[in-house]
């Protein structure tokens, strides 16, 4: 079959999936999880035989586009029902897929005593179908249709237990801002097309050199704008205050979209639309500027949470932060790279999180959590494993990833080794605060749900509350479901967090400088058009071991500096925070971002309201416009109404005079 | 000119029609009055048809008798259907249809 069959079916699946769960969720009890993990499944079978299609081609033959109807053709616009197969799409969906069957394998152990379990599982394969909409669309139509679809099926879970208010206000979150970037990228997508006239990637990548030239202003307005979109959806300052919200979903929920796919959907549009950007060096500096500050700025605020989802959720902006800066800068392999061995360990460390949410019958908080390395192995065992590979240490998998990006920043030289450099500092934040997360909520005297795990039981909260506010829950409806559960004793959640354990470790061998470039050969492709990409600007042997060793020696500062605050002079953090309040205060309000975006953004747009709902609406709208109209209408009828009286014979002596004026003026007129 | 006197007579039992219809209140005389005005633009049709030497005139004014006959049919219907009704004979009294 033709690499594009297998996109097809790839999209089938999640499709049928999505319908058969979401027209029969009412019959359903636990089919709906085997349902939706075979579907999935089948997908990722899907993906792997277009990955065989493709590699039985060579060169340009590895770019296939297929399009089933015209979407949208009209007025110039050419917009089929279209697909791109090609090695960054493959290579995507092969993430996608994969890491989406593992989770949806974990999700029917984890959501097993939740009353939304069927609803639970259509939206999530509507999740994954808008992502392998978004990631196979062969043009811009189709990136904006699964871009928007992403951002919904986001909303859709994280606000997925309903009656918790602190769920339905981060959808909204998450919504509103995701739609800001939404319309970013739909502008963009205008500034390109005004030029290209067409949307299908390819032929606005062939037209593009044509049509515009480097820095032109249209294209950089436009890369700037696909930038926001991207921004947005990866939770790049300062559009990131979405994502720690996003954490009231269901732990799996926040391993697969926020953490492994659907945040790195904006890394994926700067790899995909690389050859306008390659055309806008200011836009790239720009993103990889942003990329860099929120890397830091990420890693700042992980220091001093306590919400162990949380604490994920920062690192994981911090590691899209070095995706975008990589991407921005011309690092496409190695932003690809990190986000597929990103994908690995963060949805690793997320389910292995929910594990241990489990064990603390749904808390979520570090200060409470201590001692469960006795209690619970596994999981203390895939913390670890994501820990390192997180950290960069050897040789697990983030470190090859991580570094490639940075040496590659390094090697470009100017700007970019700034960027660098930072990003090392970045590395040992990293280190600095997944170490602190897993030191307390692992070592140091055993809690008493630790202890009682040790003794064969799971705790349960006498009355289950919201972690967020402590407002009380009923399980019954919209609510987390009742019973907990820990990787421990659930051989789903086990089998699909070891398989993503192997993956974190092993993943770094498909590119090691010097040794093996799986990777760097496969995207090859499409990426023969970027002059950033070429070996030119590749970082030697030599040059990426230096780095690679440089990198590892700074997570291995972190983790030491974490094991001496933490476990070797307990109470560290304490003094540390007595003595500089200031900045804990900083961190702790998450720089002040929230508050900053309420003064500049939400407030003078409620004033806004206020003052066209009290003037404009009231005084102009309903006094001026529509009450001067009716006034109009009203007076004037009156006037004409009076003229009808009833009586024939006035009717009649009207039209009598009337015809007389008329007969009489045409007679004096003729003369 | 001879034919000019056919065009006054005209002009004089159109006159009395309008002002029959405008004082008389009976609404069967208020028909009749109508049925003179008619007549008198027969009288002018047929006239004009001989003074221009063309039948086009004469044809209309057929046409206008037909015209005439509906109408007549017509009103005298509504008359027949007041006076069932016992509503008032009478134009004045009959002005529900003001404003």
């Amino acid at each position: 079959m033709s690499p594009t069959t297998w996109g097809w079916l790839v999209l089938l699946f999640p499709l049928l999936g999505t319908i058969t769960i979401g027209f029969g969720f009412r019959t359903y009890s636990r089919a709906a999880g085997v349902i939706g993990t075979a579907a999935i499944g089948l997908a990722f079978v899907c993906a792997v035989g277009a990955l065989i299609s493709l590699l039985g081609r060579s060169g340009a033959h590895r770019e296939v586009v297929s399009s089933l109807w015209n979407y949208d053709v009209s007025g110039g616009v050419d917009a089929g029902f279209q697909i791109l197969v090609d090695p960054i799409s493959v290579f995507m969906m092969l993430v996608v897929t994969g890491v989406s069957t593992l989770i949806h394998l974990y999700s029917t152990a984890y959501m097993r005593s939740d009353k939304g379990y069927s609803r639970y599982f259509a939206y999530l394969n509507f999740f994954v179908l808008s992502m392998l909409i978004l990631v196979l669309g062969g043009n811009f139509v189709m990136l904006i249709i699964g871009w928007a679809f992403v951002g919904a099926a986001s909303y859709l879970l994280i606000s997925f237990w309903y009656r918790r208010s602190s769920a339905t206000g981060a959808g909204i979150k998450a919504f509103v801002i995701n739609v800001l970037g939404d319309v970013g990228l739909v502008f963009g997508t205008f500034f390109i097309f005004r030029h290209t006239h067409t949307v299908s990637f390819l032929g606005s990548f062939a037209a593009a050199p044509h049509v515009f030239h480097t820095d032109s202003t249209d294209l950089v307005a436009g890369c700037l704008l696909f930038l926001v979109g991207a921004f947005a959806k990866s939770a790049q300052v300062p559009l990131h205050t979405w994502l720690p919200d996003a954490m009231e979903g269901p732990t799996p929920v926040s391993s697969l979209i926020h953490a492994a796919t659907m945040v790195t959907a904006g890394v994926y549009l700067i790899v995909r639309l690389h050859p306008l950007f390659q055309l806008a060096p200011t836009a790239g500096e720009i993103g990889a500027l942003v990329g860099c500050a929120t890397l830091l700025i990420a890693g700042t605020i992980a220091l001093v949470v306590t919400d162990i989802k949380r604490v994920i959720a920062y690192s994981t902006m911090s590691q899209i932060g070095y995706m975008i800066m990589g991407a921005s800068a011309g690092a496409y392999t190695g932003a690809l790279f990190h986000l597929m061995t990103h994908a690995f360990f963060k949805a690793l460390l997320f389910m292995a999180a929910g594990s241990i949410i489990g064990a603390m019958a749904g808390s979520q908080s570090l200060d409470k959590m201590s001692g469960f390395r006795k209690a619970m192995p596994f999981t203390f065992a895939c913390f670890i494993v994501g820990g390192l590979a997180l950290s960069g240490i050897p040789p697990f998998s983030g470190w090859f990833s991580k570094d490639d990006i940075i040496a590659y920043l390094n090697n470009r030289g100017g700007i970019y080794e700034v960027l660098g450099i930072l990003g090392y500092v970045g590395a040992l934040l990293t280190g600095l605060y997944t170490f602190r997360m897993i030191f307390r909520a692992f070592f140091g005297e055993p809690s008493p749900e630790a202890v009682e795990l040790e003794h064969g039981h799971i705790a349960h909260a006498e009355v289950p509350t919201n972690p967020a506010n402590g407002e009380v829950e009923d399980t019954d409806v919209g609510f987390p479901g009742p019973e907990h559960v820990i990787a421990e004793r659930e051989p789903a959640m086990k089998i699909a967090m070891s398989l993503l354990a192997v993956a974190a470790v092993l993943g770094g061998l498909l590119q090691i400088p010097g040794v093996s470039h799986v990777i760097t050969n496969f995207l090859s492709t499409s990426l023969s058009d970027a002059p950033l990409a070429s070996a030119a600007h590749e970082p030697s042997n030599s040059t990426a071991w230096i780095g690679l060793i440089i990198g590892a020696v700074i997570g291995l500062v972190g983790i030491t500096l974490a094991y001496t605050v933490y476990i070797r002079k307990p109470g560290t953090a304490a003094k540390f925070q007595a003595a500089l309040p200031w900045l804990h205060n900083f961190l702790v309000n998450k720089w002040y971002f929230d508050e900053a975006i309420d003064y500049v953004v939400v407030r003078p747009a409620l004033a806004t309201g206020r003052f066209a709902q009290s003037v404009l609406e009231r005084i102009v709208i309903s006094g001026g416009v529509t009450g001067g109209v009716t006034g109009v209408v009203r007076s004037g009828s009156a006037a004409v109404r009076r003229a009808q009286t009833g009586v024939l014979r006035y009717y009649v002596a009207a039209v009598i005079l009337g015809l007389s004026a008329v007969v009489l003026y045409f007679l004096i007129s003729s003369t | 000119m001879a034919l000019g006197w056919y065009l006054a007579v005209s002009v004089l039992i159109f006159c009395i029609g309008a002002g029959g219809v405008l004082v008389r209140r009976n609404p069967l005389v208020v028909l009749l009055c109508l049925e003179l005005m008619l007549n008198a633009g027969n009288l002018a049709l047929v006239t004009f048809a001989r003074m221009h030497g063309s039948e086009a005139g004469q044809i209309f004014a057929l046409i206008v008798m037909v015209v005439a006959a509906c109408e007549v049919t017509v009103g005298l219907g509504l008359i027949v259907a007041i006076s069932r009704r016992n509503l008032p004979v009478d134009v004045d009294e009959l002005h529900e249809l003001n404003g």
